[in-house]
């Protein structure tokens, strides 16, 4: 039986979908502004942030709302709380964006170390897989957030081979120190990215099928691969 | 002690951005129109007291809930609101209670004018057993004298249509009132109090003698009526309170403990008494 | 005798306590025969008596002059009926108003006094009533009437349907009279259309219940209704009644009289009968599906 405050939770998921897109935009757009050197697209990024941080405090406060006015059981509850937790995910991956777009402002002043080649294949794998954490919480789809987990391996890899390159650059060319030094955090940050969306697709099973996969056996071995 | 008058609008959601929100939130204005205003009302059952100088202010077309623990003097408070107590002989009030700012309580006005105004729906469904359904539903229309067939005719339909039963009745309606199920007759007795064209329709505790589908359905109902009316409601379902209402008053011993925003009684009560009986923890 | 009372009785307590059972049962069940003895026995001499002596013409005919045989009591049956008529009539408005009153109105005190006084009319012994009609309507008008049959009959009435009256309206739910009332339906009109319909089976019940104990009083008419060989033409007259006729004939030395009075016993008696079975039927609660 449709009752009325059905609609409420209607609002909510809509909220939720729209802030990952946004977020993702965003990740997006800060790639963009630091390929490319665009100085303006990155302080757009900047002032756009403010917009995530609303969205986080506002599904928040309506999560709060009706978990105490609707006393929600169930898959009700589980995607209330998911939700609260999911904003606050996005919303850091909104501020890695954001912290994004400022080196890459810093960087644009200099010409670039070396062509982007990495960063943007990081950043193409962590958006993909946000995109996919954020399917499931439309499709039901557990196998799909599954490989979301096991895929931050592979951010995980790039991201130290970079470390590598970039500590042999800095160390026979001290000159490009400080661009060296924006770079690693820059990806950084894109590994960041990648394991929020791996914190995203875990809340996804968790609404799916009520099963807290965090910290399990069966995930950790994909996490903590040896060191090549 | 809570200032009893207090009214603190619900903060608004946030959407604007971020540097919006450091504004100062904007002073409660007047926009709710007011259907009660009630100023120091006091009753008495014989010698004994059993509303403490009630004052509080009902806005119209909202749901407004009143809750509390058993003999708080909810169910005397809303009978009240139509004069009902009378019907009980010793009782005596003081105070003002004005509706839509007319007096209901000066010796001028009749209470069966009153009671033609505001409607009341019972905890126990009471259809007439004598009377069929539409007997029932148009019962406080052709008993004040209205003859006019089609008038009485379309004014079944519409009550039953706005209580949410004339898919199920309409088939049925020569039959006795007493032989539907309690949810149905309990939306009969809707039927039959909206069917006067009250401006104001209070509940005492409506839901707590059905199933919870039964109520369901009422609560969907009341949350209807909601745009057109004026809704009182006494419930102990705290849940019940919590869904259906825009403002909440608890009462306690006769006195009106607190009064707010419905959102603002369950999350962050003012009142120690309040947060420990909307918890559960009372007594 | 054995300190602690064991729950498993032994075979010789069981024993006895079947026996005690059942002893029990039996002297019950002779009690009751005991009670319902006398009715038996009562239509069984009636029957006996009177069935013979029913025939076309006990119904037709007006008595035949001391002495003649035959005749009938065609009189005193329609006598009865009219008494009746006129009882209710008496007896109806007066006492279903009056227990409206005492179940609707009244305050609690003065309604205990009242109840009080009705429960006192209904012990005054018949006899009584009839001596009082007699001064208030008899002597006054110095002749024996119907109306004064009637109106003895009809006060007897009143202050038993006004107790069955009340008790019934007392029994219909408070639940109605609020839910009329918050519909803004005046006082007297909820009494009426809904408490009044409500109960209407039981203030017909206990109608009809008064009706049939005043349908055998015999002494009340003894000083009003006088009772009348022949047909009375006008309410003004004394009028035959089925009790009266009976207790003429039953006093009388012939055997033809005899025989008639037990014929207008079994009459009298199929009447109540009758009267009683319809309070029966209708008393039967109908279930709703």
């Amino acid at each position: 039986m449709k009752r009325f405050f059905d609609v409420e939770l209607e609002t909510f998921r809509s909220q939720l979908i729209r802030m990952g897109e946004t977020a993702i935009e965003q990740v997006r757009a800060a790639m963009k502004a630091l390929v490319e050197s665009d100085a303006s697209l990155a302080k757009r990024i900047i002032a756009d942030d403010d917009q995530i941080d609303a969205l986080e405090v506002t599904i928040d406060d309506e999560a709060i709302r009706y978990m105490n006015l609707r006393a929600p059981i169930a898959s009700d509850l589980r995607l209330v709380i998911v939700g609260m937790k999911t904003s606050h995910d996005l919303e850091r991956v909104g501020d890695e964006a954001t912290s994004i777009a400022k080196r890459a402002i810093r960087l644009g002043a200099e010409p670039p170390l070396k062509p982007y080649i990495d960063l943007p294949r990081m950043a193409a794998i962590a958006l993909e897989m946000l995109r996919d954490a954020l399917d499931c919480f439309l499709q039901d789809d557990e196998a799909k957030a599954i490989a979301v987990c096991k895929r931050d391996a592979e951010v995980d890899n790039i991201n130290r081979q970079l470390y590598r390159e970039l500590t042999s650059f800095m160390l026979e060319k001290p000159e490009t120190i400080s661009r060296a030094i924006e770079l690693m955090f820059i990806s950084k940050s894109l590994e960041r990215i990648a394991d929020h969306a791996t914190n995203i697709a875990e809340e996804m099973i968790y609404l799916s099928k009520g099963k807290d996969v965090r910290h399990t056996e069966e995930l950790k071995k994909s996490h903590n691969q040896p060191a090549a | 002690m809570a200032d009893l008058n207090r009214s603190i609008p619900a903060v608004p959601p946030v959407t604007a951005p971020l540097a919006g929100r450091a504004a100062p939130v904007p002073a409660p204005a007047d926009e709710a129109e007011v259907a009660f205003d009630i100023r120091d009302f006091s009753l008495w059952y014989g010698t004994l007291q059993a509303l403490f100088d009630v004052t509080i202010r009902i806005p119209a077309r909202q749901v407004t809930a009143i809750i509390g623990p058993s003999g708080c003097g909810k169910s005397t408070f809303l009978r009240a609101l139509n004069r009902m107590h009378e019907l009980t002989p010793g009782t005596r009030i003081t105070g003002t209670l004005l509706l839509h700012g007319e007096d209901l309580y000066s010796p001028a006005i009749d209470p069966t004018h009153v009671r033609r105004r505001v409607g009341m729906v019972f905890q126990k469904s009471n259809p007439f057993p004598t009377m069929s359904i539409a007997e029932n539903v148009l019962a406080g229309l052709r008993l004040n004298g209205v003859r006019d067939k089609a008038f009485l005719r379309e004014r079944l339909e519409q009550s039953l249509r706005m209580a949410a039963l004339w898919d199920e009745v309409k088939d049925i309606l020569g039959r006795p009132g007493v032989s539907l199920s309690g949810g149905q007759q309990q939306r009969v007795c809707i039927a039959r109090a909206l069917a006067v064209e009250p401006e104001i329709l209070l509940m005492d505790e409506p839901c707590s003698a059905l199933d919870p589908i039964a109520t369901a359905k009422i609560e969907e109902l009341i949350r209807d009526l909601r745009t057109r009316y004026t809704v009182v409601i006494v419930t102990h379902n705290m849940q019940q309170a919590a869904r259906l209402s825009d403002r909440t008053a608890f009462f306690y011993l006769g006195k009106l403990v607190e009064y707010d925003a419905t959102r603002t009684i369950f999350m962050n009560p003012a009142n120690r008494q309040t947060e420990a009986y909307v918890s559960g923890r009372f007594g | 005798m054995p300190a602690t009372i064991s729950i498993h009785p032994s075979a010789a307590q069981q024993a006895r306590r079947r026996w005690t059972n059942q002893a029990m049962s039996a002297v019950l069940l002779a009690c009751a025969l005991a009670v319902m003895a006398p009715l038996f026995l009562v239509l069984y001499y009636l029957i006996r008596e009177g069935a013979t002596s029913l025939d076309w013409h006990f119904f037709t005919q007006l008595p035949k002059p001391t002495g003649e045989a035959g005749g009938g009591m065609a009189n005193a049956i329609v006598g009865t009926l009219t008494l009746l008529a006129m009882a209710a009539g008496i007896g109806v408005p007066f006492g279903v108003m009056g227990g409206i009153y005492l179940a609707e109105y009244g305050s609690d005190r003065a309604n205990d006094w009242l109840r009080f006084a009705a429960d006192v009319l209904n012990g005054v012994p018949s006899i009584v009533w009839g001596m009082v009609v007699y001064a208030l309507l008899v002597v006054p008008f110095k002749t024996f009437s119907a109306y004064a049959g009637g109106v003895a009959l009809g006060m007897m009435m009143i202050p038993l349907v006004m107790r069955t009256t009340e008790e019934v309206l007392v029994l219909v739910p408070q639940g109605y009279r609020e839910a009329a009332l918050a519909l803004g339906i005046a006082r007297w009109r909820i009494i009426v259309v809904i408490v009044v319909r409500t109960a209407l089976k039981g203030i017909v019940t206990g109608v009809l219940v008064a009706l049939a104990r005043v349908a055998g009083e015999t002494a009340p008419l003894l000083f009003t209704a006088l009772g009348n060989s022949f047909w009375s033409h006008r309410l003004s007259e004394p009028i035959a009644a089925l009790p009266l006729q009976i207790f003429t004939y039953a006093i009388s030395p012939y055997d033809d009289w005899h025989r008639q009075a037990w014929a207008g016993a079994l009459v009298l008696m199929a009447m109540i009968l009758l009267i009683n079975l319809i309070v029966r039927v209708l008393s039967r609660e109908r279930r709703f599906t």
